[in-house]
């Protein structure tokens, strides 16, 4: 498809360039290292020749010595182009462009949260302005509260309108727009409230000054410069986006995006950005504590005495069962392995988490299938979306597919010469043509609106919907028993569009807990790929790290409470993981009875913390260094941005300590991340690449590490003079090449250990171009983390047979499947004051007729019974949720485990 | 809530265009006939009925100069306010009016009888000054006439 | 001499129907065109004219339809929009016609949409043209009902539905694809350029914006020929033009001229010269977004070129002259004030430079101007210029800034002086 570009020769300033004729002039000058400011223009956004500062002067021949002013973002790269960026009466007009902008921007940096990283300041000095001429009064607005996450401050608006075309245009939020006009245009909402779509807090790093700035980091406010930063990935979803953590006073203060090509680009989704407040919540254990024997209740303890306790719970005499964590790094989880060997490690997620989870990871270790990054995913031209609500359970991959829908009506466009970039006319001309996507999911979904056809329906009609199209792509797969006409004629639809599709795309995952869908999924791609399609398939999962451990030997948590019934165990370690959000409390609880001491290693407390009686405090990704996988397949690591203070260590630290402690003759020591990461990839092959591909502790750019803080890092000798007069010492890093300070070289590490943006005029996140092969590509040297699974490998394509799990529903009963959501699903992030806001009551979705049965109103309360689980929720009427299904909020504050999909029954309260 | 006339005559307009949300400003105009004005409440409604966001609606209404997103008297003056009226005296008369009313623009008679708002240009330049009196034209204006027309207005 | 615009045209625009219209040979020349031309001859007639769009740039009419992809899928939708949206201050042309001959536009409407094969039609409509909107109403009914509209026109085959959109007011709907957002019922925020409308317009289709005076044109080339249209100018642009005049001279008003028409004919003959105790200053020759023209240029032939040679521009013909008992700083301020309120809001230079300039204008008219102010409006109307901004608005208020700055210097310098307005 990607036919090779043949390169055009342009001038500028007289220099001869190589370029690609399908770039802008503007983003052009960007991958050479050409500074032209600008405003409006963004890689993502592409361009719009709003805020006319990128000009340039653009010369008809080399005869022509005057030329004229045009806009570099609007000027489409031809062959024997000649323009200059110095001329002078194009840097005056840019300066002319500040200048106004100039008239009414209040000029209140140093009281501004965007002041030091402001793209305004930075653009001010690049073309010189200085001086105001305009002495009149300026403009004012009023303010908007805009919701938990976003502060609003009209006033410094400089109008680039790049907030609402990224809200609008590009992640599809309604609730923020551009009002009146002229210079009072003001961007805003109707009237105060939190902006709703999922992906505002990216108006922080869109928005060029400080109109838009964020509001958790407000509470605690530092200035970009005095910030230690680190390379982290985030924890809240499976998709594993990039993220940049920010540390001051032992403290994190903020995440921002950090860029990853492959992964989510320049964005990021709200509850990754905001969910970090979790990190400096209360709930955090902070101490080691042990339980009482005499009262139960837990003390804490120093490290003496703990180690004197461990030594007894720990002895070589005692058997000891793991249970590990899907949020939980690989070394963490491999530390517990090694602790309890892999026969008594068992995963610490659900049998069909488990089960589900595995299939996923063998089929892509085995079936030779594209697991695409989310810049595939974006390239996609037919995308079918299976069970899954992909806008709660992976934001990103939404946001990702959102842009997909673009492809083929930009195809169109290109026929009619209009360039990728232009952005405008492109939306224009495709009006509502877009790649034909399918969603069949159980209820409303907020992808419907870029959907072809949005299929409303139960699982088990999902499943045959699957196994239909599987069938109708090769008669050798088995169809569904479904007879109805709609389903059928949809599948063929489906189908056929998959079948012309250049790049197909199936997502799926294990949200909707059922089984034949997923094999259904797996037939499709299956069928596709014995016609030799190059079909993509993304598999969202559970967590962070729900990949991972699927990769690592072990069994699921119904094994250990099996194993538990039979006999007594010595000594129960759990590591990161509240087990009470994996099976019922009667599981959980006997677990608990039948282990004679329990080790509980975590964050937060939680209840499965409160029947620890040996809880230790663990480090959070912000405080430590360890690999995850994301969904497909990317091994990417974290760096810590806080030194572990007090009794909180690693978890893999920890436990390398119980091994020690265990078995005084144990060869392995691990005193470094570099000792546990060796030792994981000598016992596991697969996971041998990371140690290749990821630089170790040893990596040094010019004799030096790579500083986590800004050469501008201030107070460094005397923050902490309030308990020490002297200046206190710099906490040594032994595990990542960067180091805990300013010194050392700032520009262009490597990819994966950019801990933060910053190049010589370029103080804002659009520094970001230095660190890039070009605006919107790759980062220079390849994009981060390293895929696990290879998709060259011929697969053999064994279908899975016809199963659809019918439940059958009794009169007063309802199918009721769950339902996620952005906020308050995840656990950690939940705990987030800014997220707390925004999560919903637990509440039941159901259609208008089934709640005229049980006669209850939207908004009314009922009680939802489902086995044993009796639970007071909010209905919410849904637009559409077929009749006889309800959907559930899963896992929300509050919540007990809930295992659904399966029946229940509902009363009015 | 939108009555529904208004929703007829929006629905009207509705069938000459490709989808709904076309229909934006004549939903306002219409709304704005009915009741003087758009209201925040009205704003909801149109965006309800068009199936789009009250942003949407309201970026649209608030980008019209001949949407009042303010309540207006009875009657609004639109006093052309353009060079070519200028030249002819404009100035003299809305001060005349103003003092007769005891407003400025922008302003409402505590009556509720008149509002009184410039406007640029009424396209009767060679009849200035001019000004509307809510769907009606006048030029050649003079302070006797404005008197007359003044009282016309209920 | 001829006016075949306004020859029908009755005193005070008085009622002129369809019956009145059918009597002069009204829509005989969409008959002729239906039976016996096809779209693509209608289309090289108007090339073959050099019929020069009326609203004000000039642009060759028969090119512009000629970039509408005729070839294909012919079923595919197309749109001609009447632009009526006449909110240049000093112009007053437009309604004229809409007013005085509704039938005379529709059937020039029809032609042209015939020639692009569009299937609907707008008329956009200035919100102010109350009386011109019914008009329009009534005289779309009527040829709805006598067959010229509708399906399967005159047995033709040519289906086409013509509506009539009356704007919710302002100036940057007039700007050709402005308009194509605000007729979607979005904000009138000018379009990205290239593609032009003919490739992507209403609705992302091929589209066709023409002024009302142009339209009005094409039922009389239709009947006369080419030929005829060229011998119409005194300078061989083609056609007559309307031309006005407003401000203190003795009898403001409209006429239909041949094309190349000097200023000095215009003012004395046709406007009666200025009202006694007032001498001419200057014009501005059609609208506020042209240059001023002063004494030394009364003799320049009112035609696109020869206007632009002079330093101006024609624009929409329709002249609005400043008197010697007018100030020309608060004439200048005026217009800068309604080109800053008019602004859309989109791009910078438009939307900052126009308000700063309109308040230094204000304090030079109220008596606190600085002296650097002169230097910094010459910034701005520099700042403001072609290929500057977005689209031609704040070019356009540059226009009338940067000639009144240098042809009144002197004014200017006095108001910041004396620290305050002699003239008031």
């Amino acid at each position: 498809m990607s036919l090779e570009v043949s390169m055009v020769k342009i001038t500028i300033d007289g220099k001869l360039y190589e370029a690609k004729p399908e770039k802008n002039l503007l983003e052009t000058c960007l991958s050479f290292g050409i500074d032209i400011p600008h405003f409006c223009f963004h890689p993502a956004l592409g361009s719009v020749g709003a805020c006319r500062l990128c000009a340039v002067k653009k010369f008809r021949d080399k005869d022509d010595t005057k030329g004229r002013i045009v806009m570099s973002c609007m000027e489409p790269v031809t062959k024997g182009l000649i323009v200059s960026v110095n001329d002078p009466e194009a840097k005056a007009f840019r300066a002319s462009v500040i200048e106004s902008l100039m008239t009414n921007h209040p000029h209140d940096c140093p009281v501004c949260d965007e002041g030091g990283e402001c793209h305004l300041q930075d653009m001010t000095v690049m073309t010189g302005h200085n001086y105001r001429r305009y002495d009149f009064p300026k403009r004012t607005y009023n303010n908007q509260e805009l919701g938990p996450f976003i502060n609003h401050e009209m006033n410094r608006c400089i109008q680039c309108y790049r907030c609402v075309r990224f809200y609008r245009d590009y992640a599809g939020g309604t609730d923020l727009n551009v009002f009146a006009s002229r210079n009072q245009v003001y961007f805003g909402r109707h009237e105060d409230g939190p902006l709703e779509n999922e992906f505002s807090g990216n108006l922080i790093e869109v928005c060029p000054t400080g109109v838009f700035t964020d509001k958790t980091l407000k509470k605690h406010f530092t200035r970009k410069w005095d910030l230690s930063n680190a390379p982290s990935v985030c924890v809240h979803c499976s998709v594993g986006c990039n993220t940049i953590i920010s540390e001051r006073y032992g403290s994190l203060r903020r995440i921002m995006s950090r860029y990853n090509g492959a992964v989510n680009g320049y964005f990021i989704c709200d509850r990754g950005r905001f969910g970090y407040e979790f990190i400096n919540d209360e709930k955090r254990i902070k101490t080691a504590l042990i339980r009482s024997e005499k009262d139960g209740i837990a003390e804490p303890v120093d490290n003496e005495r703990l180690f004197a306790i461990l030594d007894q719970s720990l002895s070589k005499n005692n058997n000891i069962i793991g249970i590990g964590s899907p949020r939980a790094s690989l070394e963490s989880n491999f530390a517990l392995i090694s602790l309890v060997g892999r026969e008594n490690f068992y995963h610490g997620i659900s049998k069909k988490e488990f089960l589900l989870t595995k299939t996923i990871s063998e089929f892509f270790q085995n079936k030779g299938v594209r697991t695409p990054s989310l810049k595939q995913i974006e390239k996609a031209d037919a995308i079918l979306v299976l069970g899954e609500d992909l806008t709660n359970t992976a934001p990103m991959i939404a946001l990702a597919l959102r842009q997909a829908v673009r492809n083929v009506p930009d195809e169109e466009a290109k026929k009619k010469g209009i360039p990728v970039w232009n952005d405008a006319p492109l939306r224009l001309l495709a009006q509502d043509a877009r790649s034909p996507v399918f969603i069949a999911t159980p209820f409303i979904d907020s992808l419907d609106v870029i959907a072809e056809n949005a299929f409303r329906a139960a699982p088990q009609d999902i499943a045959n919907l699957g196994y239909s199209i599987a069938q109708k792509l090769d008669d050798r797969a088995p169809d569904s028993d479904s007879k109805k006409k709609d389903l059928q004629d949809l599948a063929g639809k489906i189908a056929l569009s998959l079948r012309n599709a250049k790049n197909p795309l199936i997502i799926s995952g294990i949200s909707c807990g059922d089984e034949a869908i997923l094999h259904a999924v797996l037939n499709i791609t299956m069928a596709l790929l014995s016609n030799g399609s190059t079909v993509m398939l993304s598999m969202v999962l559970p967590e962070c790290n729900s990949m991972g451990l699927s990769l690592l030997p072990g069994k699921s948590f119904e094994d250990a409470v099996l194993i538990a019934e039979n006999k007594e165990i010595d000594t129960l370690v759990v590591l990161e993981n509240d087990l009470f959000r994996r099976a019922d409390e009667d599981s959980v609880n006997e677990l608990f009875k039948k282990s004679r001491q329990i080790i509980v290693l975590d964050q937060l407390s939680n209840r499965t913390t409160q029947n620890a009686d040996i809880l230790l405090p663990v480090a959070t990704f912000s405080e430590s260094e360890g690999t995850i996988v994301n969904n497909e397949g990317r091994a990417q690591r974290y760096y810590k941005a806080i030194d572990n203070k007090n009794q909180i260590k690693e978890s893999w630290q920890w436990i390398g300590e119980f091994i020690k402690v265990r078995d005084t003759n144990h060869k392995v020591l691990w005193n470094r991340f570099d000792d546990i990461a060796d030792s994981l990839a000598n016992d596991l092959p697969l996971f041998s690449k990371l140690r290749k591909y990821m630089p170790g502790e040893d990596f040094r750019m010019l004799n030096a590490k790579i500083p986590r803080q800004t050469i501008r890092y201030s107070g460094r000798t005397a923050m902490n003079a309030n308990f020490a007069v002297s200046e206190t010492k710099v906490s040594q890093d032994n595990d990542s090449p960067l180091a805990f300070s300013m010194e050392g070289q700032p520009e262009n590490p490597p990819s994966s250990l950019v801990p933060f943006y910053w190049m010589p005029g370029w103080n804002s996140v659009q520094a970001m171009y230095n660190y890039l092969d070009e605006p919107g590509g790759s980062m220079k040297g390849g994009d981060p983390g390293v895929r696990l699974f290879e998709s060259s490998i011929e697969g053999n394509h064994i279908y899975f047979k016809h199963k659809a799990q019918i439940t059958v529903v009794q009169k007063d009963e309802w199918l009721i499947v769950p339902v996620y959501q952005i906020f308050g699903s995840d656990e950690l992030s939940s705990v987030s004051p800014s997220i707390l806001q925004r999560i919903h009551e637990p509440f039941v979705l159901m259609n208008q007729k089934d709640a005229d049965i049980i006669t209850v109103k939207d908004g009314d309360y009922v009680q939802v019974e489902i086995l044993k689980i009796k639970l007071k929720v909010k209905v919410k009427i849904g637009k559409s949720i077929v009749q006889g299904l309800a959907g559930l909020s899963v896992y929300l504050p509050g919540m007990p485990f809930i295992d659904i999909p399966g029946r229940g029954k509902f009363h009015k309260l | 809530m939108l009555s529904e006339e208004e929703i007829k005559e929006i629905q009207e307009e509705i069938k000459q265009y490709p989808y709904p949300a076309v229909a934006c400003i004549d939903a306002l105009k219409i709304v704005q006939h009915h009741r003087g004005w758009v209201s925040d409440e009205s704003v909801k409604d149109i965006a309800q009925l068009l199936s789009i966001s009250n942003e949407e609606v309201d970026g649209v209404a608030t980008f019209y100069s001949r949407i009042y997103r303010k309540p207006v008297g009875r009657n609004v003056i639109l006093i052309c306010d353009s060079v070519s009226c200028m030249i002819m005296g404009y100035e003299s008369l809305y001060e005349h009016i103003s003092k007769k009313l005891g407003i400025r623009f922008g302003g409402t008679t505590s009556d509720g009888r008149f509002t009184l708002l410039p406007n640029s240009c009424l396209g009767d330049c060679d009849n200035a000054p001019a000004l509307m009196i809510n769907n009606d034209h006048f030029n050649k204006i003079t302070a006797e006439k404005i008197d007359e027309l003044l009282k016309r207005y209920k | 001499m001829e006016k075949p615009l306004t020859k029908n045209i009755r005193p005070d625009s008085a009622d002129y129907n369809l019956e009145d219209y059918s009597r002069d040979s009204g829509y005989s020349n969409l008959r002729k065109v239906l039976k016996n031309m096809s779209p693509a001859e209608v289309t090289n007639l108007v090339k073959a004219s050099n019929l020069l769009g009326r609203g004000g740039a000039g642009f060759p009419t028969g090119v512009k339809w000629s970039l509408i992809p005729m070839d294909g899928d012919s079923s595919k939708q197309k749109y001609l929009i009447c632009n009526a949206d006449e909110m240049e201050p000093g112009t007053f042309k437009d309604r004229y016609l809409l007013e005085g001959n509704p039938h005379q536009l529709i059937e020039g409407m029809i032609i042209s949409a015939y020639a692009i094969q569009a299937s609907k039609a707008y008329i956009f409509l200035r919100w102010a043209y109350k009386k011109a909107e019914a008009g329009l109403r009534k005289a779309i009914d009527e040829a709805y009902k006598a067959g010229y509209l509708g399906k399967n026109i005159l047995g033709s085959g040519f289906n086409l539905d013509l509506y009539v959109h009356s704007s919710a007011g302002r100036y940057i709907c007039g700007e050709e694809t402005a308009l194509l957002n605000s007729l979607e019922g979005k904000r009138a925020v000018p379009r990205t350029k290239p593609p032009y409308p003919a490739i992507s317009g209403l609705f992302g289709k091929p589209t066709v914006v023409n002024n009302v005076e142009t339209l009005s044109w094409i039922s009389h080339i239709v009947e006369n020929g080419a030929d005829w249209f060229k011998g119409l100018s005194l300078t061989g642009t083609g056609g007559t033009k309307l031309y006005g005049a407003s401000g203190r001279v003795k009898k403001p008003g409209i006429w239909e001229l041949p094309l190349g028409t000097t200023m000095r004919e215009l003012l004395e003959d046709h406007a009666g010269g200025m009202i006694a105790g007032h001498r001419f200053r200057g014009a501005l020759p059609g609208g506020v977004s042209t240059d001023f023209l002063i004494e030394e240029h009364l003799d320049v032939k009112m035609d696109f070129s020869t206007v632009a040679a002079a330093g101006s521009r024609l624009g929409t013909g329709t002249m609005i002259i400043l008197d010697d008992k007018t100030c020309p700083v608060a004439f200048i301020h005026n217009v800068e004030r309604f080109f800053a309120l008019e602004s859309c809001g989109w791009c910078t230079p438009c939307r900052e430079g126009l308000p700063w300039v309109e308040k230094m204008l204000a304090s030079i008219e109220e008596g606190s101007g600085k002296m650097e102010y002169i230097d910094l409006l010459n910034f701005n109307a520099e700042y403001m210029g072609p290929g500057n901004t977005f689209c031609a608005h704040a070019p356009g208020a540059a226009e009338p800034l940067q000639s009144g700055l240098k042809y009144f210097h002197d004014d200017f310098i006095k108001h910041i002086t004396d620290k305050k307005c002699p003239w008031r």
